[in-house]
């Protein structure tokens, strides 16, 4: 009475097929990064120490450090931060907690998600035309920094406006209902318990920033430089357009070289990413619903 | 609950606490109220039944205007409030929410202490105005969460989550949020639809307790709690209202049809 049909050993055998590939996609998913990662860790592992990370190139690039390339991803992130979260956290606000849903709104909420999706390099000719040029601040940090918020700004945007809107309607309502405004129910419900999505939307950015190359090749970075940048006003060497540089400009540059700036560039982005995940982990612990 | 204790309300007089006059209201092209005019007389509990999208709750959420929230509703008549017209030009709506209080259906604390939902309200608009000793703010605690009889329970945890407490406790909690900022009036949208039969007891007892304080305007599906809960009772139906008058001459003696085949259960 309750032996398998043939009906029945037909469908376990299509349920078995459909397991078996879609295994088989997640496995060539994570193969080509565990290839990545293994080849960068042999290849580039040898190169860092302690004067790799603090030294300046030397040699025309051919031996040395990348203290300078480090010091000026910094500088590019921090400046593009500072441009980018208070532009996109207020509009995702406005989006979010004041827009009427209407025609507008919806056409610049696709506005935005196309601007996500526009190729780095348009904004790196975009950022060199608005910000080098026609602002004439030349090439320097601010422009670059200024291209490389443009380009992250609909990532900070889409993912503070989706943490705002993960907050429950009903706290909304219960503010509201007491009299409070909507700047003040924003300040003290909606924003304290959004802030864990922001911030990782922010972090995200972060590692995106870091690692992009063309937005900042035309509008403030340098193959070389032998000094730090001491403003916005001065141009900076950039970990992604060293590793650029010297992986095809530079045919005499040792490869662990080339493969020790690729580990210590994509160590950024992976602790990055990693800090953003914990950070994530810890604040949705301390949520209280 | 005894029937003595409801004369000492005098239920004659026109004192109104919300009047609205010939209020129509539209969402979009659909009409939801036709005509209403309802006199709430101030410190009783009123009842509003009727059958699921009669208009009961679209009265209620007229009445602090939160139903503008929803950007395509269009009224036409008047609403007053203590006497005056909050629909008025010079109507600040948040003096508005000040004197006219909500509770919603689901109890919606905020994620936030005991303590600091209570005073949520009064630190909004008391304390923007003046300095407000911690002690003052116990005194304004204790007594709003005494007033919902929720003092007893909750008086060693103030500073424990609110979103912890059980679903009674959290409609209690509700309540008592809103009466720090003194409102006259307070407005209950199925305050007891989300709780057991226990729970509804039990904030039906508050809910009472706090009649002859505050005009209490209560929106409910259960015939039963508008009839032991109530001192007058409204009953809609389609965007009108069929009858008006003390809950139990309405419920024995109804005056229409209607409302004779709802409270017997013929149609809802």
């Amino acid at each position: 009475m309750f032996t398998a049909t043939a009906l029945n050993r037909r469908s376990h055998r299509n349920q078995s097929v459909a397991k078996a590939v879609f295994c088989l996609m997640t496995v060539a998913l994570v193969i080509p990064v565990l290839l990545i990662l293994g080849t960068l860790v042999v290849k580039g592992a040898p190169a860092i120490s302690w004067d790799f990370l603090f030294t300046a190139p030397t040699n025309n690039m051919t031996a040395g450090g990348i203290f300078p390339a480090l010091v000026g991803t910094i500088w590019l992130v921090v400046v593009a931060l500072l441009a980018s979260v208070p532009v996109g956290v207020a509009a995702a606000l406005y989006l979010s907690e004041y827009a009427p849903d209407n025609l507008l709104t919806r056409a610049i909420n696709l506005a935005i998600v196309n601007l996500a999706g526009v190729p780095s390099i348009v904004h790196a000719l975009f950022g060199f035309g608005a910000f080098v040029l026609f602002f004439n601040m030349g090439a320097s940090i601010l422009a670059a920094s200024l291209t490389l918020a443009v380009m992250t700004l609909p990532v900070v945007i889409v993912a503070t406006r989706e943490s705002l809107q993960a907050v429950p309607h009903a706290f909304r309502e219960a503010c509201w209902n007491m009299g409070a405004t909507r700047w003040q129910t924003i300040r003290k419900v909606v924003l304290p318990n959004s802030i864990s999505g922001i911030l990782t939307g922010v972090i995200l950015e972060v590692s995106r920033t870091s690692g992009e190359t063309a937005p900042i090749m035309f509008t403030g970075a340098t193959a070389f430089l032998a000094f730090l940048p001491e403003s916005v006003f001065d141009q900076t060497m950039a970990m992604s357009y060293h590793l650029f540089y010297i992986a095809t400009q530079v045919p005499d540059a040792p490869e662990e070289l080339t493969y020790g700036v690729a580990l210590v560039l994509i160590g950024i982005v992976l602790m990055m990413n990693a800090v953003s995940i914990a950070f994530r982990v810890y604040l949705r612990g301390l949520k209280k619903w | 609950m005894a029937d003595g204790e409801r004369g000492a309300l005098n239920l004659s007089t026109g004192d109104f606490a919300i009047e609205t006059r010939d209020l129509n209201l539209w969402y979009g092209d659909f009409q939801a109220l036709f005509d209403v005019d309802l006199g709430v007389k101030k410190g009783i509990i009123t009842s509003m039944i009727g059958p699921s999208g009669c208009g009961k709750t679209t009265v209620l959420r007229t009445c602090n205007r939160i139903i503008e929230r929803l950007g395509y509703v269009r009224t036409t008549g008047s609403v007053h409030v203590l006497g005056h017209d909050i629909f008025g030009d010079d109507v600040e709506i948040v003096q508005v929410r000040k004197q006219v209080g909500m509770v919603f259906q689901r109890p919606n604390p905020l994620p936030i202490s005991i303590r600091d939902n209570v005073l949520f309200g009064f630190r909004l608009h008391e304390a923007r105005l003046r300095k407000v000793a911690r002690a003052e703010e116990d005194e304004v605690l204790e007594s709003a969460l005494r007033q919902v009889l929720l003092w007893d329970t909750v008086k060693d945890r103030l500073d424990k989550p609110a979103t912890g407490l059980s679903l009674e406790e959290q409609q209690k909690l509700c309540i008592a949020r809103l009466l720090p900022v003194k409102p006259e009036v307070l407005l209950m949208d199925e305050p007891c639809s989300a709780l057991d039969p226990a729970g509804t007891e039990a904030v039906e007892e508050m809910i009472w307790q706090l009649r002859g304080d505050y005009t209490i305007l209560i929106v409910t599906h259960n015939m039963a709690q508008a009839r032991r809960a109530s001192d007058e009772c409204v009953f809609m139906l389609l965007g009108r209202i069929v009858e008006h008058g003390r809950t139990e001459e309405l419920f024995l003696a109804p005056e229409h049809a209607e409302t004779a085949d709802y409270i017997e259960g013929r149609y809802g």
